[in-house]
């Protein structure tokens, strides 16, 4: 399979504004003969849902929680990257394009990336048009911050609040729709396959989550934005319901799934504490500004493996004997090392045995010399809902004890693969957000995520989608195809047997044991070994859920365990995808480690001669390899290089 | 009009219907309060203030049948109100911990009810006479003059001395426990009215509720000052009943 | 430590329904209120049982989904907290605790502590957004709006659509979740020309909807996770007020 990006060649400044005038237009008149699936309401799918409605077009939108404004797009916490150059510091597009280029570890589409830097000021526009309350300058104008290793001040914020101020712009602006009758809205409806009629991509099945009944919808194209996968490690700052499922299901149906094994682990999150953990808790980044990381120096101040409890007071523990391993590693930098680099210091730090959270996980943040020096108000002014919520999930104060903290799995680069028009491989089928792979690379830059859902969404897709629906023509619409049937009866029957095997082991109990393997082999470090054993472990665990399983009640009901049953059946099946695309990639870029390939200095080592592709496998069947296929990345514009931050 | 009364019909119509015809009630009691005051400044004052009260003829007509259609109005909106609240929790808790409503604010349907007995037995206490054998309604005298006796009725009616005291001590306790009830309601009733006309400001809040609870204390501390003077012989007619 | 839970259990919005009682042993105070019932889930589900229904999603008090009455508290009453971040060290060993849903014929209970909100969203719906289409908005700084402002409607737009309000209000109103999207958009420049048109729209399909009416008791903000202000309702009320001596009127 050839894999064409569809990227237009020539000037990248002005490949955008070329490819819109080359595509093709659908006429105002016709846009009503069309029907539009969108699955998700979070950034990327009500933004899309609400334009698509707004040019013209019926709108089918779903979404599995209770109302669209849930999506798990509210979570964000630091902001949202613009290049306005408001701050008059010398940015550009140009310059938003080049750091995320770098950023990614030059492993994602220099055309892509472009589009979104250049996109990424309209957003801010219309988000302000929408009402979103952005922090503001006396003088009324938006205030900035600098974030996430970036020379300039080009992050937007509305306090830690951002990423729920922009869904709830969106969701605003889908209500509208809505009223209008131009978005029909499924809300606590769970996508649970995609129906492909003729080679196009013309449908989906879902549940209603209330009353369990099975449902086809029909279309002239499906979008997905459907979000990550990081919640294949169980514990994760995804959102419970946060799942791969429609992602999954269309890579079973065709789509091609790229980069899987590109995993973003954010390095300050709130340690585990104990086994019943069911979700970690992101501290947000800007705290690395002010609080210095380190370790106890010796391992008997640390956590006590042998009695399964805390180890010394850390204020007891005099300065000579605190290892500030950040500081201590890269001089230059310090505590303000990229998120991967961060991760993985800290994570070496609790492997020599210097970690003071539960079972050893997790290391100090510490704003005692902070505080001294500027003083308690003034920390407490720039950190003080943080401390708060720190306080209110460990019990302990930050202004009295360092915090702890470690890192958790955050974001996933990786995603069905998709051209330059967002549609991926299967014609019809369009994937947008977080659930796509495409602007990141192996690494995502801070206060990015948000500006590429809403790019995607409002922006981007609105356009390119037209271009296939005036290629394709209007066309009959019909759930009674053959092909419904086929696929209904399919989900029908993988109900029926999670149901059936009414065995002894909850859901929840596969889920972490899958999820802690992953984290053990497949997270901030991986090897050939580990991953190896993955390959054994995985398809055992499936082996058991399919046959020790207990999923209680009925279909025709709410039946949570039934919901989160299916889910975990899915990354029981894609993290086989995800390891082999890990141990496949041997050289280590991004948020991909692998032992084997670093430098001497114990830094990640690219390998751009054998892998500067874009890995995108082709399912082949549960238990079987699926198939890789390249698509190369070529970089005219930003030359590839050592990240160095010594 | 229809837009009138689709609005008034509306919950927050109700409300402000509700907010309206108790301010208008709560200026009344202030007046009437100031009024009787003059219970203190001896019988020739209030007595003349009787007069000038009745003497007003249909215009006192004018302004009772005023006040009757503002109390039905601020009595059909609550009525309306508490049915819709009933509709809105058709299923009550098990168990439930109010935090920041008061007991005035989560008695209003007790006291409103209270306050309205009250009042029907005060008219027919005070003005009418039903409740009250020895009123004396006002006559005119033979220069045509209307001459009033407000000062005696009212020491006649608690003086506990004479005839029928047990009647005139449940009279003295009626009034002030219906005059503490009175100042639940209009405390929170006063409060309430501002955030419902939309008036109230962060800024002032507190000094708006201060003041709600002050005025309120005046006018409880009025009332009943009146009923338990006479009853502890401090008022009393200058023919010494 | 062990707790002793009466949970109201109903199997759909047409059963009666009824509280039953549980043990949860061995709970740990690091746990968050919900993960300690996933521990009691954990148990029922692994014997078969239908495990006690109640919505989550983030557990980062952000989105919304969770919310319940712990002993006739919206959210346990931790101030400025969702019941998905209530942590087990508020509690102690032996503790009886009653969880019920929150009650309110506009949220009618779909199973056990899960209720329907979508009247929210219909509220929403009716005008809670500023009619703008993607495309080229005038540049964001040419619309100037002082700190204060925009820290004001922030602090309306902090809403996060759970619930607790009508739960907490003795009159099941939802005014201060729909005072608090009128006072977002209205204390904004952009949210103007729609102003007093959203205002009738929305608390005409509020009251639609079936909720309560405002007695100014001001439970919902006390129980508020995010801190919302009764003078959000004040807004609301003056502008409807304004609305009818502008004329505006609609249908």
């Amino acid at each position: 399979m050839i894999l064409e990006s569809k990227a237009p060649g020539g000037d990248i400044q002005t490949a955008w504004q070329r490819h819109k005038f080359d595509i093709k237009i659908v006429n105002p008149a016709n846009k009503r003969k069309y029907t539009v699936i969108v699955v998700g309401t979070g950034l990327a799918g009500a933004a899309a849902a609400a334009t698509l409605g707004e040019l013209g077009y019926n709108v089918l939108n779903f979404c599995f929680q209770d109302s669209a404004r849930r999506a798990h797009s509210i979570a964000a916490q630091g902001g949202i990257n613009a290049a306005k150059n408001y701050q008059g510091d010398g940015d550009s597009v140009y310059r938003l394009f080049y750091d995320t280029v770098k950023g990614g570890d030059f492993r994602a589409r220099e055309e892509n990336v472009y589009r979104l830097a250049e996109v990424s000021g309209n957003i801010i526009d219309q988000a302000v048009a929408q009402g979103v309350p952005f922090a503001r300058e006396y003088g009324g104008l938006l205030s900035n911050r600098s974030f996430g290793g970036s020379l300039v001040s080009r992050t937007f914020y509305a306090q830690g609040q951002t990423g729920q101020q922009l869904l709830i712009g969106a969701y605003q602006a889908l209500s509208r729709q809505v009223k209008d009758g131009k978005v029909k809205l499924f809300a606590r409806t769970e996508m649970l396959d995609l129906v492909i009629e003729d080679g196009h991509a013309r449908g989906i099945i879902t549940r209603n989550l209330v009353t369990g009944k099975i449902e086809r919808h029909v279309a002239d194209a499906v979008v997905l934005g459907t979000g990550g996968y990081g919640n294949a490690f169980f514990l994760s700052t995804n959102a419970m319901g946060s799942n791969v499922t429609a992602a999954w299901r269309a890579a079973k149906r065709g789509a091609l799934f790229a980069n899987p094994c590109f995993t973003q682990i954010h390095p300050t999150c709130i340690p585990v504490s104990g086994g019943y953990q069911s979700k970690l808790t992101l501290m947000s980044e800007s705290l690395r500004n002010d609080g210095r990381v380190w370790a106890p120096k010796n391992p008997a101040d640390a956590w006590d493996m042998a009695k399964g409890k805390l180890g010394k007071d850390p204020r007891q523990i005099p300065e000579a004997d605190r290892d500030y391993f950040l500081e201590r590693r890269y001089p230059t930098f310090g505590n303000l090392v990229p998120r991967d680099v961060a991760s993985r210091a800290a994570k070496k730090a609790c492997d020599d045995g210097q970690g003071v959270a539960y079972e050893g996980r997790g290391v100090y943040l510490d704003f005692a010399e902070s505080i001294g020096r500027l003083g308690q108000k003034a920390v407490a002014e720039r950190y003080g809902n943080l401390f708060e919520m720190y306080e209110r999930i460990t019990g302990d104060n930050p202004f009295e004890t360092p915090m702890r903290i470690y890192p958790a799995v955050h974001y996933t680069m990786g995603g069905l693969w998709v051209d330059y028009n967002l549609q991926s491989n299967v014609p019809g089928l369009f994937v947008i957000g977080e659930a796509n792979f495409s602007d990141h690379g192996a690494n995502r830059l801070g206060a990015s995520a948000l500006m590429q859902g809403l790019s995607d969404g409002y922006f981007v897709l609105p356009y390119t989608i037209g271009h296939y629906l005036a290629q394709v023509g209007p066309r009959p619409k019909s759930t009674d195809w053959g092909s419904f049937k086929q696929v209904e009866g399919e989900v029908n029957e993988k109900t029926k047997k999670l149901l059936s095997i009414k065995g002894k082991r909850s859901v929840d109990s596969f889920h972490r044991e899958l999820g802690l393997l992953m984290w053990e082999h497949c997270g901030m470090a991986r090897n050939e070994q580990g991953l190896t054993t993955l390959l054994q472990e995985i398809p055992r665990i499936r082996e058991e859920f399919w046959k020790d399983v207990s999923v209680p009640g009925s279909e025709g009901e709410v039946n949570q365990v039934l919901e989160r049953a299916g889910r975990v059946a899915d990354f029981l099946e894609f993290t086989e995808m995800m390891v082999l695309d890990a141990r496949e990639r041997r050289e280590s870029c991004g948020g991909h480690f692998r032992e084997e390939f670093q430098t001497e200095e114990g830094e990640a080592k690219r390998d751009d001669e054998n892998f500067q592709y874009v890995a995108a496998w082709e399912f082949k069947g549960v238990g079987v390899a699926p198939e890789l296929h390249k698509e190369p990345l070529n970089f005219r514009y930003v030359k590839p290089s050592q990240r160095s931050y010594k | 009009m229809r837009w009138f009364l689709k609005f008034a019909g509306s919950t927050i119509g109700l409300k402000i219907v509700m907010a309206v015809s108790g301010l208008l009630l709560f200026g009344f009691v202030i007046g009437h309060m100031l009024g009787n005051l003059q219970v203190y400044l001896g019988a020739e004052t209030l007595n003349a203030y009787g007069a000038t009260l009745q003497g007003m003829g249909p215009l006192l007509w004018v302004v009772r049948l005023g006040l009757l259609a503002i109390v039905l109005a601020h009595i059909g909106s609550s009525v309306a109100l508490v049915r819709l609240s009933h509709a809105a929790r058709p299923q009550s808790y098990k168990k439930v911990q109010p935090r920041a409503s008061t007991y005035a604010s989560r008695t209003m349907r007790v006291s409103g009810p209270i306050v309205l007995a009250f009042i029907i037995f005060h008219i027919l206490h005070l003005t009418q006479g039903a409740a009250h054998p020895e009123l004396q309604h006002c006559v005119t005298g033979a220069d045509g003059a209307l001459q009033c006796f407000v000062h005696e009725n009212v020491v006649s009616a608690f003086s506990l001395t004479g005839a029928n005291v047990a009647y005139k001590a449940f009279s003295v306790v009626f009034y002030v426990v219906a005059m503490v009830l009175l100042g639940l309601h209009l405390g929170h009733g006063a409060y309430s009215m501002v955030r419902t006309l939309g008036l109230s400001n962060p800024r002032y809040d507190r000094i708006a509720r201060a003041l709600a609870t002050a005025v309120t204390l005046v006018i409880v501390i009025g009332n009943c000052s009146i009923p338990i003077a006479v009853a502890v012989g401090l008022v009393r007619t200058a023919g010494g009943h | 430590m062990n707790l002793t839970l009466h949970v109201w259990r109903q199997n759909g919005p047409s059963d009666k329904g009824r509280f039953e009682t549980y043990q949860a042993n061995g709970i740990s105070e690091h746990m968050s209120f919900l993960e300690m019932l996933d521990f009691v889930n954990e148990k029922l589900e692994s014997e078969g049982k239908a495990p006690i229904v109640f919505e989550h999603d983030c557990r980062e008090g952000i989105c919304g989904s969770c919310g319940f009455m712990i002993d006739g508290k919206a959210h346990g009453g931790q101030h400025r907290t969702t019941v998905c971040q209530l942590h087990m060290r508020s509690f102690k060993d032996g503790d009886v605790l009653t969880l019920e849903p929150w009650r309110a014929a506009a949220f009618p209970v779909l199973r056990d502590l899960m209720v329907d909100r979508s009247a929210f969203d219909r509220i929403v719906q009716a005008g809670g957004y500023v009619s703008v289409r993607s495309g080229s908005p005038q540049d964001a700084n040419a619309i100037l709006v002082g700190k204060e402002e925009v820290d004001r409607a922030f602090d309306a737009a902090a809403c996060i659509g759970c619930g607790a309000c009508v739960a907490s209000c003795p009159n099941a109103s939802a005014m201060l979740f729909t005072g608090a999207k009128i006072s977002h958009l209205g204390l904004l420049p952009q949210g103007q020309p729609e102003r007093y048109r959203r205002v009738q729209a929305m608390t005409q399909t509020m009251d639609e909807a079936g909720f309560g009416y405002c007695s100014n008791h001001g439970e919902c903000s006390a129980f508020c996770p995010k801190d919302i202000s009764l003078d959000v309702i004040a807004m609301t009320n003056r502008d409807l007020m304004a609305a009818q001596v502008k004329g505006r009127s609609e249908g």
